[in-house]
């Protein structure tokens, strides 16, 4: 578990990719992580099965963060057909790094975000 | 003096981690050999159950775990009988918000707690005063981390009182506790803030006000840093637990009042805690007994009277003493390497805590910092650590702590430096 902080993560982190707020999106959630008090608000629009538009704001570590900005930027333009088959294994690919039990739930909460939406 | 290379040998993990730098011992604390010795001995020699069997073994097993009970009733001058062996501090707390909480609080009735407490004696009496109907009122903190007791400042009465009498060492919980207050619960010292609340002084001010109050202490974090006497702190219930003093996990301590006891009522049904049972009716043992109810954790209520030998010898006033130092020169590096950019929660009582300091780095999360600590083998809690009511109004969602305890010294802090001048850099800071 040495390095989880590569150079993709700790860009992703400091300068996260679709973040902000969409005005009318088709549906907006919010999840969050009582563990450490993390919180991701997630919004999407869809036009009829794809995706147009993609958007989240929130606090968080580094991880659920870079997570959050990837999963938004490779979502764009995919049917729910294409999301629902994400899964973990997809987010740690993804991610590119080994992560603990622990800090896999940090991983993981923007993908809670994406079922939520689906 | 603490010589803590020499105590470092008596905890096996040191030799299995050499380069093991432990700041949690807040959350747990690691285990001397004796304790780890007398739960192999207990399996190995006579790993039966207690009080049922007439056999020699049964007797011996029975001996030794009842040995604990003296032993734990001396640590805090207690009776022996006034001893329930529980699961943790938490299960403790639990049993009085239900044995003792369902049988007297009634509507309207005001149960005082505080914004500094772990959810585990906060969240079983907000629960018992929804209920109920009761009041429930938390007291909250002022600038520097200590409790404000010196003005009507409860939280959702939302007083507009300024801080009066701050300077003044004089306690004052009129309009804190009225006559209609039937419990006061609060920490001995704060999980997050390491601050020691003056127990003493705060019980007599509050039975001043209402004679009848009842006073609970958790003392989760002070029975393995400070002596402690029940009897001259006048207060009715105290709860630890073992494995943050050096004992086995599983084994709980809540001491009370013996009158108070007798009145309550019991809280798990079972084995052990009957004394007769009818096809109609049961009747129950008396206090300890009536509490502990099916077969408790053996070997280790039996291990945690090593611990206790073992903080006894070396003595809680040194331990204390030597705490206090390790704190304020960990207080004093942090702020020397990083200045503002590490805060420090509750910075104003840093002369009076005990060992524990909470802190945000730079506007990290405290999860990044740290696992970039745990790579150098620097064990940290990140988190809110049970104790979200006192972040909320902190205004941060978390933070990092470390903790001191006797296996501690300056090279830990140094590591601890060291590491997060590598987070900074990690960071691009």
């Amino acid at each position: 578990m040495s390095n989880i902080y590569t150079e993709i993560i700790l860009d992703h982190y400091q300068h996260p990719r679709n973040f902000g707020e969409i005005k009318n999106p088709t549906k907006k959630v919010e999840v969050a992580n009582p563990l450490c008090g993390d919180k991701i608000k997630m919004m999407i629009v869809f036009d009829k099965e794809k995706v147009t538009e993609v958007k989240f704001t929130g606090v968080g570590c580094a991880i659920s963060i870079a997570s959050a900005s990837m999963l938004t930027e490779y979502i764009k333009g995919k049917t729910k057909e294409q999301l629902k088959k994400i899964d973990k294994d997809f987010i740690i690919k993804m991610l590119g790094v080994s992560l603990g039990v622990n800090r896999i739930k940090c991983a993981l909460l923007s993908l809670e975000a994406l079922k939520k939406l689906l | 003096m603490i010589n803590v290379l020499k105590i470092k040998k008596d905890f096996p993990i040191f030799e299995n981690n050499p380069s093991l730098v432990y700041l949690d011992s807040t959350a747990t604390s690691l285990k001397p050999r004796p304790v780890i010795e007398k739960l192999v001995e207990y399996y190995s020699k006579y790993s039966v159950n207690i009080f049922r069997g007439v056999y020699s073994l049964s007797e011996k097993a029975t001996e030794e775990y009842e040995k604990t009970r003296e032993k734990i009733a001396k640590f805090i001058n207690g009776k022996k009988e006034e001893i329930i062996f529980t699961r943790n501090t938490t299960e403790s707390l639990n049993l009085l918000a239900y044995s003792l909480g369902r049988k007297i609080i009634e509507k309207n009735d005001e149960i005082v707690t505080t914004i500094m407490e772990h959810h585990s004696n906060f969240v079983p009496w907000q629960i018992l005063a929804q209920e109920s109907g009761a009041v429930f009122k938390v007291i909250n903190i002022n600038q520097s981390g200590d409790l404000d007791l010196y003005c009507k400042n409860i939280k959702n009465q939302k007083s507009k009182c300024k801080m009066i009498m701050q300077n003044s060492k004089l306690i004052n919980l009129n309009n804190i506790i009225t006559k209609k207050t039937k419990i006061l619960t609060l920490t001995y010292i704060s999980n997050v803030l390491g601050t020691v609340n003056q127990i003493k002084e705060i019980a007599a001010a509050a039975k001043k006000i209402n004679p009848k109050i009842i006073v609970i202490v958790d003392a989760a974090q002070a029975a393995p840093h400070k002596k402690i006497d029940v009897l001259d702190l006048g207060v009715d219930f105290l709860a630890f637990s073992s494995h943050k003093m050096l004992g086995p996990t599983g084994v709980g301590v809540l001491w009370g009042r013996y009158d108070l006891l007798c009145e309550m009522f019991p809280f798990n049904f079972g084995g052990e805690m009957i004394a007769e049972v009818f096809l109609d009716k049961t009747f129950f043992k008396d206090p300890p007994y009536k509490f502990e109810a099916g077969t408790p954790a053996i070997a280790e209520v039996i291990a945690l009277s090593e611990a206790v030998s073992y903080l006894e010898k070396i003595g809680l006033e040194k331990i204390e003493t030597y705490e206090k130092e390790l704190v304020q020169f960990a207080y004093q590096r942090l702020k020397e390497e990083f200045g503002k950019n590490i805060k420090i929660l509750g910075e104003g009582n840093i002369k009076e805590r005990s060992g524990i300091l909470a802190f945000n780095f730079y506007n990290l999360h405290p999860h990044d910092v740290a696992q970039i600590l745990s790579e150098k083998n620097i064990c940290l809690r990140s988190g809110h650590h049970c104790a979200q009511p006192l972040h909320q109004f902190l205004g941060v969602s978390s933070s990092c702590r470390a903790s001191f305890y006797l296996y501690n010294d300056k090279d830990d802090i140094e590591k601890l430096v060291e590491g997060l001048k590598e987070v900074k850099i990690k960071f691009k800071l």
